[in-house]
Protein backbone atom coordinates (compact mmCIF):
# COMPACT_ATOMS: atom_id res chain seq x y z
CA UNK A 1 0.00 0.00 0.00
CA UNK A 2 1.59 3.51 -0.72
CA UNK A 3 1.57 6.38 1.37
CA UNK A 4 -1.34 7.94 -0.14
CA UNK A 5 -3.51 5.26 -0.48
CA UNK A 6 -3.72 5.58 3.59
CA UNK A 7 -5.96 9.06 3.64
CA UNK A 8 -8.21 7.03 1.20
CA UNK A 9 -11.46 6.13 2.70
CA UNK A 10 -12.85 2.65 2.57
CA UNK A 11 -16.07 1.77 1.98
CA UNK A 12 -16.96 1.57 5.55
CA UNK A 13 -15.77 5.05 6.23
CA UNK A 14 -17.65 6.24 3.35
CA UNK A 15 -20.53 5.46 4.90
CA UNK A 16 -20.13 6.36 8.19
CA UNK A 17 -19.24 9.72 6.76
CA UNK A 18 -22.18 10.08 4.80
CA UNK A 19 -24.65 8.62 7.95
CA UNK A 20 -22.68 11.32 10.10
CA UNK A 21 -23.33 14.31 7.77
CA UNK A 22 -27.17 13.31 7.94
CA UNK A 23 -27.74 13.38 11.34
CA UNK A 24 -26.28 16.33 11.47
CA UNK A 25 -28.72 17.83 9.19
CA UNK A 26 -31.46 16.31 10.85
CA UNK A 27 -30.97 17.54 13.90
CA UNK A 28 -29.95 20.78 13.04
CA UNK A 29 -33.44 20.77 11.33
CA UNK A 30 -34.92 19.46 14.57
CA UNK A 31 -33.64 22.40 16.22
CA UNK A 32 -34.30 25.53 14.36
CA UNK A 33 -38.17 23.57 14.06
CA UNK A 34 -37.86 24.72 17.34
CA UNK A 35 -37.69 27.75 16.94
CA UNK A 36 -40.28 28.18 14.70
CA UNK A 37 -42.76 28.43 17.43
CA UNK A 38 -41.22 31.25 19.52
CA UNK A 39 -40.78 33.47 16.11
CA UNK A 40 -44.14 32.87 14.89
CA UNK A 41 -45.43 34.19 18.72
CA UNK A 42 -43.07 36.77 18.69
CA UNK A 43 -43.74 38.22 15.31
CA UNK A 44 -47.52 38.02 15.40
CA UNK A 45 -47.90 39.45 18.83
CA UNK A 46 -45.54 42.20 17.33
CA UNK A 47 -47.38 42.79 14.28
CA UNK A 48 -50.70 42.59 15.86
CA UNK A 49 -49.99 44.29 19.29
CA UNK A 50 -46.83 46.57 18.62
CA UNK A 51 -49.47 49.31 17.08
CA UNK A 52 -51.57 49.16 20.50
CA UNK A 53 -48.66 49.88 22.26
CA UNK A 54 -47.28 53.82 23.51
CA UNK A 55 -46.76 55.54 26.62
CA UNK A 56 -50.02 56.24 26.72
CA UNK A 57 -51.48 52.77 27.06
CA UNK A 58 -48.75 52.27 29.99
CA UNK A 59 -49.90 55.35 31.95
CA UNK A 60 -53.17 55.47 31.57
CA UNK A 61 -55.85 52.86 33.49
CA UNK A 62 -58.50 50.84 31.62
CA UNK A 63 -62.06 51.56 30.64
CA UNK A 64 -65.31 49.91 29.77
CA UNK A 65 -63.93 46.85 31.50
CA UNK A 66 -60.46 47.04 29.41
CA UNK A 67 -62.27 47.70 26.19
CA UNK A 68 -60.13 51.31 26.32
CA UNK A 69 -57.94 53.32 27.72
CA UNK A 70 -54.73 51.67 28.93
CA UNK A 71 -52.87 48.77 31.60
CA UNK A 72 -52.11 51.14 34.39
CA UNK A 73 -53.19 49.66 37.22
CA UNK A 74 -52.87 46.11 35.77
CA UNK A 75 -49.22 47.31 35.34
CA UNK A 76 -48.69 48.00 38.89
CA UNK A 77 -50.62 45.28 40.33
CA UNK A 78 -48.11 43.06 38.84
CA UNK A 79 -45.58 45.04 40.04
CA UNK A 80 -46.79 45.02 43.83
CA UNK A 81 -47.82 40.86 43.12
CA UNK A 82 -44.03 40.05 41.78
CA UNK A 83 -42.49 42.42 44.69
CA UNK A 84 -44.17 40.42 47.24
CA UNK A 85 -43.94 36.98 45.79
CA UNK A 86 -39.74 37.99 45.49
CA UNK A 87 -40.06 39.28 49.44
CA UNK A 88 -41.34 36.22 50.76
CA UNK A 89 -39.48 33.73 48.04
CA UNK A 90 -36.08 35.29 47.83
CA UNK A 91 -35.53 34.74 51.84
CA UNK A 92 -36.99 31.42 52.46
CA UNK A 93 -35.34 29.97 49.14
CA UNK A 94 -31.74 30.76 50.35
CA UNK A 95 -31.80 30.09 53.89
CA UNK A 96 -33.75 26.38 52.72
CA UNK A 97 -30.81 26.12 50.16
CA UNK A 98 -28.52 27.05 52.04
CA UNK A 99 -29.50 24.61 54.99
CA UNK A 100 -29.69 22.05 52.38
CA UNK A 101 -26.44 22.38 50.51
CA UNK A 102 -24.58 23.58 53.80
CA UNK A 103 -25.73 22.01 57.23
CA UNK A 104 -28.07 19.08 56.17
CA UNK A 105 -26.55 15.75 56.72
CA UNK A 106 -27.43 12.72 54.09
CA UNK A 107 -30.57 11.38 55.56
CA UNK A 108 -33.90 10.48 55.15
CA UNK A 109 -35.36 13.53 56.57
CA UNK A 110 -32.79 15.49 53.77
CA UNK A 111 -33.83 13.13 50.91
CA UNK A 112 -37.74 13.37 51.73
CA UNK A 113 -37.09 17.27 51.49
CA UNK A 114 -35.36 17.20 48.32
CA UNK A 115 -38.31 14.94 46.92
CA UNK A 116 -41.03 17.17 48.35
CA UNK A 117 -39.09 20.14 46.45
CA UNK A 118 -38.94 18.56 43.68
CA UNK A 119 -42.84 17.72 43.56
CA UNK A 120 -43.97 20.86 44.21
CA UNK A 121 -42.46 22.22 41.63
CA UNK A 122 -44.65 19.60 39.80
CA UNK A 123 -47.95 20.59 41.47
CA UNK A 124 -49.88 22.45 38.60
CA UNK A 125 -50.65 25.88 39.47
CA UNK A 126 -54.58 25.93 39.85
CA UNK A 127 -53.50 23.46 42.49
CA UNK A 128 -51.48 26.19 44.32
CA UNK A 129 -54.56 28.34 43.58
CA UNK A 130 -56.69 25.95 45.48
CA UNK A 131 -54.02 25.63 48.28
CA UNK A 132 -53.61 29.56 48.23
CA UNK A 133 -57.21 29.99 48.69
CA UNK A 134 -57.84 27.85 51.58
CA UNK A 135 -54.44 28.71 52.92
CA UNK A 136 -53.58 32.25 52.63
CA UNK A 137 -57.34 33.68 52.12
CA UNK A 138 -59.15 31.57 54.81
CA UNK A 139 -56.82 30.06 57.08
CA UNK A 140 -54.64 32.98 57.72
CA UNK A 141 -57.35 34.97 56.89
CA UNK A 142 -55.69 37.51 54.32
CA UNK A 143 -58.66 37.74 52.41
CA UNK A 144 -58.16 37.93 49.03
CA UNK A 145 -55.30 40.15 48.56
CA UNK A 146 -52.53 41.15 46.97
CA UNK A 147 -50.19 39.40 50.22
CA UNK A 148 -52.44 36.28 50.48
CA UNK A 149 -51.50 36.15 46.26
CA UNK A 150 -48.44 36.81 46.69
CA UNK A 151 -47.91 34.12 49.64
CA UNK A 152 -49.05 31.75 46.29
CA UNK A 153 -47.11 32.50 44.34
CA UNK A 154 -44.24 32.35 46.53
CA UNK A 155 -45.05 28.91 47.28
CA UNK A 156 -45.23 28.01 44.03
CA UNK A 157 -41.84 29.73 43.00
CA UNK A 158 -39.76 28.59 45.94
CA UNK A 159 -38.65 25.00 44.50
CA UNK A 160 -37.37 27.00 41.62
CA UNK A 161 -35.24 29.19 44.16
CA UNK A 162 -33.80 26.92 46.20
CA UNK A 163 -32.44 24.82 43.52
CA UNK A 164 -30.91 27.61 41.93
CA UNK A 165 -28.87 28.65 45.09
CA UNK A 166 -28.37 25.14 45.83
CA UNK A 167 -26.90 24.71 42.81
CA UNK A 168 -24.62 27.46 43.13
CA UNK A 169 -24.00 26.80 46.55
CA UNK A 170 -22.57 23.52 45.66
CA UNK A 171 -20.47 25.04 42.98
CA UNK A 172 -18.31 26.58 45.32
CA UNK A 173 -15.61 24.10 45.64
CA UNK A 174 -15.24 21.79 48.30
CA UNK A 175 -11.46 22.49 49.40
CA UNK A 176 -12.33 26.26 50.12
CA UNK A 177 -15.24 25.24 52.88
CA UNK A 178 -12.79 22.49 54.53
CA UNK A 179 -9.92 25.14 54.04
CA UNK A 180 -12.09 27.57 56.45
CA UNK A 181 -13.35 24.72 58.74
CA UNK A 182 -9.92 23.83 59.12
CA UNK A 183 -8.70 27.40 60.73
CA UNK A 184 -11.57 26.77 62.85
CA UNK A 185 -14.31 28.70 61.31
CA UNK A 186 -17.68 27.65 62.21
CA UNK A 187 -20.17 26.22 59.53
CA UNK A 188 -22.05 29.93 58.92
CA UNK A 189 -18.36 31.97 59.14
CA UNK A 190 -17.34 30.19 56.03
CA UNK A 191 -20.61 30.41 54.53
CA UNK A 192 -20.89 34.32 54.86
CA UNK A 193 -17.20 34.65 53.73
CA UNK A 194 -16.50 32.43 51.65
CA UNK A 195 -19.58 30.61 50.20
CA UNK A 196 -22.33 33.24 49.61
CA UNK A 197 -20.08 35.79 48.08
CA UNK A 198 -19.76 33.75 45.30
CA UNK A 199 -22.48 32.21 44.87
CA UNK A 200 -23.85 35.35 43.80
CA UNK A 201 -24.87 34.61 39.89
CA UNK A 202 -26.90 31.67 41.04
CA UNK A 203 -29.66 33.47 43.62
CA UNK A 204 -29.69 36.19 41.00
CA UNK A 205 -30.81 33.52 38.08
CA UNK A 206 -33.04 31.67 41.28
CA UNK A 207 -34.48 35.40 41.46
CA UNK A 208 -34.97 36.23 37.49
CA UNK A 209 -36.56 32.84 37.56
CA UNK A 210 -39.28 33.84 39.79
CA UNK A 211 -40.03 37.05 38.62
CA UNK A 212 -40.64 35.58 35.33
CA UNK A 213 -42.84 33.01 36.38
CA UNK A 214 -44.35 35.34 39.10
CA UNK A 215 -45.45 38.14 36.57
CA UNK A 216 -46.82 35.09 34.05
CA UNK A 217 -48.79 32.90 35.96
CA UNK A 218 -52.66 33.81 36.07
CA UNK A 219 -54.59 30.74 37.66
CA UNK A 220 -52.42 31.15 41.61
CA UNK A 221 -53.85 35.20 41.79
CA UNK A 222 -57.19 34.77 40.07
CA UNK A 223 -58.80 33.17 43.40
CA UNK A 224 -56.02 35.08 45.95
CA UNK A 225 -55.83 38.50 44.80
CA UNK A 226 -56.37 39.47 41.49
CA UNK A 227 -59.48 41.28 40.18
CA UNK A 228 -61.17 41.80 36.85
CA UNK A 229 -61.43 45.58 37.34
CA UNK A 230 -60.26 47.74 39.87
CA UNK A 231 -60.51 51.54 39.30
CA UNK A 232 -57.58 52.34 42.14
CA UNK A 233 -53.88 51.43 41.88
CA UNK A 234 -53.22 49.37 45.96
CA UNK A 235 -52.79 51.07 48.47
CA UNK A 236 -51.42 48.40 50.90
CA UNK A 237 -51.26 44.64 50.76
CA UNK A 238 -54.69 43.98 51.78
CA UNK A 239 -56.06 45.16 49.07
CA UNK A 240 -56.96 43.47 45.99
CA UNK A 241 -55.14 44.21 42.49
CA UNK A 242 -55.57 44.03 38.70
CA UNK A 243 -52.21 42.08 36.88
CA UNK A 244 -51.50 41.96 33.49
CA UNK A 245 -51.57 37.93 33.34
CA UNK A 246 -55.27 38.62 34.65
CA UNK A 247 -56.08 41.24 32.45
CA UNK A 248 -55.36 39.12 28.95
CA UNK A 249 -57.38 36.40 30.31
CA UNK A 250 -60.67 39.09 30.80
CA UNK A 251 -59.73 40.99 27.41
CA UNK A 252 -59.52 38.19 25.37
CA UNK A 253 -62.43 36.01 26.67
CA UNK A 254 -64.59 38.11 29.06
CA UNK A 255 -65.11 41.13 27.70
CA UNK A 256 -67.32 41.64 23.84
CA UNK A 257 -66.45 44.83 22.43
CA UNK A 258 -62.66 44.85 23.27
CA UNK A 259 -60.25 45.99 19.68
CA UNK A 260 -58.67 43.69 18.42
CA UNK A 261 -55.09 44.93 19.34
CA UNK A 262 -55.61 45.40 22.61
CA UNK A 263 -54.89 41.60 23.61
CA UNK A 264 -52.10 41.32 21.58
CA UNK A 265 -50.87 44.10 23.23
CA UNK A 266 -51.07 43.01 26.54
CA UNK A 267 -49.88 39.63 25.62
CA UNK A 268 -46.94 41.41 23.70
CA UNK A 269 -46.63 43.79 27.40
CA UNK A 270 -46.31 40.28 29.14
CA UNK A 271 -43.65 38.53 27.07
CA UNK A 272 -41.56 42.30 26.98
CA UNK A 273 -41.02 42.12 30.60
CA UNK A 274 -40.26 38.48 30.80
CA UNK A 275 -37.63 38.89 27.69
CA UNK A 276 -36.34 42.00 29.52
CA UNK A 277 -35.40 39.95 32.47
CA UNK A 278 -33.87 37.13 30.75
CA UNK A 279 -31.64 39.57 29.54
CA UNK A 280 -30.74 41.16 32.53
CA UNK A 281 -30.25 37.51 33.91
CA UNK A 282 -27.71 37.07 31.00
CA UNK A 283 -25.93 40.19 30.98
CA UNK A 284 -25.54 39.80 34.83
CA UNK A 285 -24.12 35.93 34.54
CA UNK A 286 -21.79 37.02 31.10
CA UNK A 287 -20.55 40.08 33.78
CA UNK A 288 -19.77 37.82 36.50
CA UNK A 289 -18.14 35.13 34.40
CA UNK A 290 -16.03 37.94 33.27
CA UNK A 291 -14.46 38.15 36.70
CA UNK A 292 -14.03 34.38 37.38
CA UNK A 293 -12.02 34.12 40.75
CA UNK A 294 -10.58 30.70 40.66
CA UNK B 1 17.65 19.74 67.42
CA UNK B 2 15.48 18.16 69.58
CA UNK B 3 17.95 15.61 72.36
CA UNK B 4 16.31 12.37 73.29
CA UNK B 5 16.69 13.50 77.06
CA UNK B 6 14.29 16.44 76.25
CA UNK B 7 12.22 14.58 74.71
CA UNK B 8 11.43 11.98 77.31
CA UNK B 9 11.08 14.84 79.99
CA UNK B 10 8.15 16.65 78.63
CA UNK B 11 4.90 14.90 77.67
CA UNK B 12 4.02 14.32 74.19
CA UNK B 13 2.23 17.39 72.00
CA UNK B 14 0.09 14.35 70.26
CA UNK B 15 -0.36 10.60 71.38
CA UNK B 16 -2.20 8.57 69.51
CA UNK B 17 -3.37 4.81 70.96
CA UNK B 18 -4.39 2.45 68.74
CA UNK B 19 -5.39 4.06 66.35
CA UNK B 20 -7.57 2.71 63.42
CA UNK B 21 -9.12 4.42 60.65
CA UNK B 22 -11.73 2.87 57.77
CA UNK B 23 -14.03 4.44 54.86
CA UNK B 24 -16.95 2.45 54.77
CA UNK B 25 -15.88 -1.06 54.65
CA UNK B 26 -12.34 -0.39 52.87
CA UNK B 27 -9.91 0.03 56.46
CA UNK B 28 -7.08 2.66 55.87
CA UNK B 29 -5.12 2.69 59.00
CA UNK B 30 -5.39 -0.05 61.92
CA UNK B 31 -3.44 0.30 65.24
CA UNK B 32 -1.22 2.86 64.71
CA UNK B 33 0.64 4.09 68.14
CA UNK B 34 2.49 7.24 67.86
CA UNK B 35 3.58 10.52 69.75
CA UNK B 36 4.48 13.61 68.51
CA UNK B 37 6.75 15.76 70.81
CA UNK B 38 6.94 19.46 71.26
CA UNK B 39 8.72 21.14 68.92
CA UNK B 40 10.09 18.49 66.56
CA UNK B 41 9.63 17.98 62.94
CA UNK B 42 7.83 14.02 62.24
CA UNK B 43 8.08 13.07 59.16
CA UNK B 44 6.14 10.25 58.27
CA UNK B 45 7.23 8.45 54.89
CA UNK B 46 5.18 5.50 52.91
CA UNK B 47 3.44 4.36 49.67
CA UNK B 48 0.08 6.22 48.62
CA UNK B 49 -2.45 4.35 50.38
CA UNK B 50 0.12 3.66 53.39
CA UNK B 51 -2.70 5.53 55.50
CA UNK B 52 -0.52 8.75 55.67
CA UNK B 53 -3.17 11.36 55.11
CA UNK B 54 -5.67 9.64 56.95
CA UNK B 55 -3.37 9.66 60.10
CA UNK B 56 -3.21 13.83 59.64
CA UNK B 57 -7.19 13.82 59.21
CA UNK B 58 -7.62 12.34 62.39
CA UNK B 59 -5.62 14.29 64.61
CA UNK B 60 -7.83 17.70 64.10
CA UNK B 61 -11.15 15.36 63.53
CA UNK B 62 -11.43 15.91 59.93
CA UNK B 63 -13.30 13.14 59.88
CA UNK B 64 -16.13 15.17 61.11
CA UNK B 65 -15.93 16.61 57.36
CA UNK B 66 -15.49 13.24 55.64
CA UNK B 67 -18.60 11.31 55.63
CA UNK B 68 -18.25 7.44 55.98
CA UNK B 69 -14.93 8.09 57.72
CA UNK B 70 -14.85 6.26 61.06
CA UNK B 71 -11.93 7.02 63.90
CA UNK B 72 -11.21 4.31 66.79
CA UNK B 73 -8.64 4.54 69.38
CA UNK B 74 -6.80 7.39 71.13
CA UNK B 75 -5.99 10.73 69.70
CA UNK B 76 -4.91 13.27 72.36
CA UNK B 77 -3.90 16.59 72.16
CA UNK B 78 -1.87 18.61 74.87
CA UNK B 79 -3.34 16.00 77.04
CA UNK B 80 -7.06 16.06 76.11
CA UNK B 81 -8.57 13.15 73.93
CA UNK B 82 -9.52 15.28 70.70
CA UNK B 83 -12.89 13.35 69.92
CA UNK B 84 -14.43 14.86 73.90
CA UNK B 85 -13.21 18.38 72.82
CA UNK B 86 -16.73 20.34 72.63
CA UNK B 87 -15.04 23.21 71.09
CA UNK B 88 -13.50 21.94 67.87
CA UNK B 89 -13.39 25.33 66.49
CA UNK B 90 -10.27 25.79 68.77
CA UNK B 91 -8.78 22.68 68.75
CA UNK B 92 -8.67 23.37 64.71
CA UNK B 93 -7.36 26.80 65.36
CA UNK B 94 -3.87 25.30 67.05
CA UNK B 95 -3.44 22.85 64.09
CA UNK B 96 -1.91 24.40 60.97
CA UNK B 97 -3.02 22.37 58.03
CA UNK B 98 -1.63 22.18 54.42
CA UNK B 99 -2.67 19.98 51.67
CA UNK B 100 -0.81 18.51 48.94
CA UNK B 101 -3.21 20.74 46.28
CA UNK B 102 -2.61 24.49 47.45
CA UNK B 103 -5.68 26.16 48.24
CA UNK B 104 -5.91 29.82 47.37
CA UNK B 105 -9.39 31.30 49.15
CA UNK B 106 -11.30 33.22 46.39
CA UNK B 107 -10.26 36.33 48.54
CA UNK B 108 -7.27 38.89 47.90
CA UNK B 109 -3.89 37.81 49.24
CA UNK B 110 -4.31 39.85 52.04
CA UNK B 111 -7.36 38.75 52.95
CA UNK B 112 -6.46 35.05 52.78
CA UNK B 113 -3.77 35.39 55.47
CA UNK B 114 -5.62 37.69 57.66
CA UNK B 115 -9.02 35.62 57.35
CA UNK B 116 -7.74 33.16 60.53
CA UNK B 117 -6.81 36.54 63.16
CA UNK B 118 -10.24 37.67 61.92
CA UNK B 119 -12.64 34.73 62.54
CA UNK B 120 -10.90 34.83 65.81
CA UNK B 121 -11.81 38.18 66.25
CA UNK B 122 -8.90 40.47 65.50
CA UNK B 123 -10.10 44.14 63.86
CA UNK B 124 -7.41 46.17 64.21
CA UNK B 125 -5.58 47.16 61.04
CA UNK B 126 -2.06 47.63 61.95
CA UNK B 127 -2.42 44.14 64.12
CA UNK B 128 -4.00 42.65 60.68
CA UNK B 129 -1.10 44.60 58.26
CA UNK B 130 1.42 42.96 60.77
CA UNK B 131 0.58 39.14 60.92
CA UNK B 132 0.06 39.59 56.95
CA UNK B 133 3.65 40.74 56.49
CA UNK B 134 5.00 38.11 59.15
CA UNK B 135 3.32 35.07 57.77
CA UNK B 136 4.00 36.17 53.94
CA UNK B 137 7.53 36.49 54.64
CA UNK B 138 7.87 33.01 56.93
CA UNK B 139 6.02 31.08 53.98
CA UNK B 140 8.77 32.82 51.10
CA UNK B 141 6.38 34.67 49.71
CA UNK B 142 6.32 38.50 50.97
CA UNK B 143 8.77 39.73 47.62
CA UNK B 144 6.82 38.31 45.34
CA UNK B 145 3.38 39.77 46.39
CA UNK B 146 3.84 42.11 48.84
CA UNK B 147 3.06 45.10 45.87
CA UNK B 148 -0.18 43.65 44.83
CA UNK B 149 -1.84 42.64 48.07
CA UNK B 150 -5.25 42.72 46.55
CA UNK B 151 -5.08 40.90 44.22
CA UNK B 152 -6.96 37.49 44.03
CA UNK B 153 -5.15 34.51 45.92
CA UNK B 154 -6.92 31.73 44.21
CA UNK B 155 -5.31 33.28 40.91
CA UNK B 156 -1.61 33.04 42.11
CA UNK B 157 0.37 30.34 40.46
CA UNK B 158 0.47 26.55 41.98
CA UNK B 159 3.79 27.10 43.76
CA UNK B 160 2.66 30.35 45.31
CA UNK B 161 -0.71 29.40 46.01
CA UNK B 162 0.87 26.39 48.16
CA UNK B 163 2.98 29.33 49.67
CA UNK B 164 -0.23 31.45 50.39
CA UNK B 165 -1.50 28.43 51.95
CA UNK B 166 1.01 28.01 54.33
CA UNK B 167 1.28 31.59 55.27
CA UNK B 168 -2.96 31.44 56.01
CA UNK B 169 -1.93 28.08 58.02
CA UNK B 170 0.88 29.95 60.19
CA UNK B 171 -1.62 32.92 60.95
CA UNK B 172 -3.93 30.78 63.11
CA UNK B 173 -0.72 30.91 65.31
CA UNK B 174 -1.05 27.16 65.38
CA UNK B 175 0.91 24.80 67.99
CA UNK B 176 0.83 21.99 65.77
CA UNK B 177 1.93 22.39 61.69
CA UNK B 178 -0.11 19.47 59.68
CA UNK B 179 2.04 18.99 56.07
CA UNK B 180 0.61 16.80 53.67
CA UNK B 181 2.73 16.62 50.88
CA UNK B 182 3.26 19.89 50.23
CA UNK B 183 5.59 19.83 47.58
CA UNK B 184 3.77 18.51 44.91
CA UNK B 185 2.84 21.66 43.55
CA UNK B 186 5.73 23.36 44.36
CA UNK B 187 9.02 23.75 42.54
CA UNK B 188 12.00 22.13 43.49
CA UNK B 189 13.70 26.15 44.56
CA UNK B 190 11.10 27.18 46.41
CA UNK B 191 10.56 23.66 47.94
CA UNK B 192 14.01 24.25 49.24
CA UNK B 193 13.43 28.08 50.52
CA UNK B 194 10.39 26.53 52.90
CA UNK B 195 12.36 23.45 54.01
CA UNK B 196 14.67 26.57 55.57
CA UNK B 197 11.66 28.05 57.32
CA UNK B 198 10.42 24.75 58.56
CA UNK B 199 13.58 24.29 60.28
CA UNK B 200 12.95 27.97 61.03
CA UNK B 201 9.89 27.36 63.22
CA UNK B 202 10.99 24.44 64.96
CA UNK B 203 11.80 26.35 67.79
CA UNK B 204 8.31 28.02 67.99
CA UNK B 205 6.13 25.05 66.88
CA UNK B 206 5.49 21.15 65.96
CA UNK B 207 5.59 19.71 62.64
CA UNK B 208 4.34 16.84 60.97
CA UNK B 209 5.04 16.08 57.36
CA UNK B 210 3.41 13.60 55.79
CA UNK B 211 6.08 12.89 52.49
CA UNK B 212 6.60 11.04 49.59
CA UNK B 213 9.93 12.09 48.95
CA UNK B 214 12.07 10.30 51.51
CA UNK B 215 14.93 12.80 51.05
CA UNK B 216 12.78 15.31 52.29
CA UNK B 217 12.16 13.70 55.41
CA UNK B 218 15.94 12.89 55.78
CA UNK B 219 16.69 16.82 55.43
CA UNK B 220 14.02 17.74 57.78
CA UNK B 221 12.99 15.47 60.59
CA UNK B 222 13.77 14.89 63.65
CA UNK B 223 12.25 11.40 63.40
CA UNK B 224 10.54 9.55 60.79
CA UNK B 225 7.80 7.02 60.87
CA UNK B 226 7.64 4.47 58.01
CA UNK B 227 3.96 3.52 57.10
CA UNK B 228 2.92 0.82 55.33
CA UNK B 229 -0.41 -1.00 54.39
CA UNK B 230 -2.54 0.90 57.34
CA UNK B 231 0.59 0.34 59.91
CA UNK B 232 3.01 2.23 61.09
CA UNK B 233 5.91 -0.27 60.41
CA UNK B 234 8.41 1.52 62.41
CA UNK B 235 10.19 4.86 63.86
CA UNK B 236 13.41 6.19 64.56
CA UNK B 237 15.64 8.75 65.20
CA UNK B 238 16.34 10.03 61.13
CA UNK B 239 19.45 9.98 61.94
CA UNK B 240 19.61 6.07 63.04
CA UNK B 241 16.69 5.73 60.16
CA UNK B 242 19.15 6.30 57.52
CA UNK B 243 22.09 4.97 59.06
CA UNK B 244 20.82 1.16 59.09
CA UNK B 245 18.81 1.44 61.89
CA UNK B 246 15.70 0.16 60.45
CA UNK B 247 14.77 -3.37 61.72
CA UNK B 248 11.63 -4.51 58.62
CA UNK B 249 13.52 -5.65 55.70
CA UNK B 250 9.82 -3.86 53.74
CA UNK B 251 11.63 -0.75 55.65
CA UNK B 252 14.83 -1.19 54.29
CA UNK B 253 13.54 -1.93 50.43
CA UNK B 254 10.98 1.39 50.66
CA UNK B 255 13.95 3.48 51.59
CA UNK B 256 16.68 1.74 49.17
CA UNK B 257 13.52 2.46 46.65
CA UNK B 258 12.50 -1.02 45.66
CA UNK B 259 9.20 -0.10 46.16
CA UNK B 260 7.19 3.26 46.18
Amino acid sequence: MSLQAVFRATPHEARSFTVQQLVRLLFLAMTLLLLLPVLGILAVLVVEGAPGLSLDFFLTKPRDNGAAGGIATALVGTIWLTAGALLLALPLGVAAAIYLSEYARDNWLTRTINIAIVNLAGVPSIVHALFGVGAFVHFMGFGKSILAASCTLAVMTLPVMIVATRESLQAVPKAFREACWNMGATRWQTIWRIVLPNSGGGILTGLILVVCRAVGETAPIMFTGAVFLREPFPNDVFDKAMALSFHLYTVSTQVTDVPAHVPFAVALTLILVVLAMNALAIYVRMHLRGRKKW
Amino acid sequence: MVTSTSVTQQPPLVSVRDLSISYGAKVALRGVELDVMSNEILGIIGPANAGKTSFLRALNRMDDFVPGMRVEGSVKFAGREVRDIRNHYALRRHIGVVFPLPVGLPLSIYDNVALAPRLAGRRKKSELDEVVERCLRRAALWDEVKDRLGSLGSLLSGGQQQRLTIARALSQDPELLLLDEFSIAVDPVTTMRIEEVLKGLRSELTIVLVTNLVQQARRLADRTAFFLGGQCVEIHKTEDMFAGGVKDPRTIDYLEGRFG
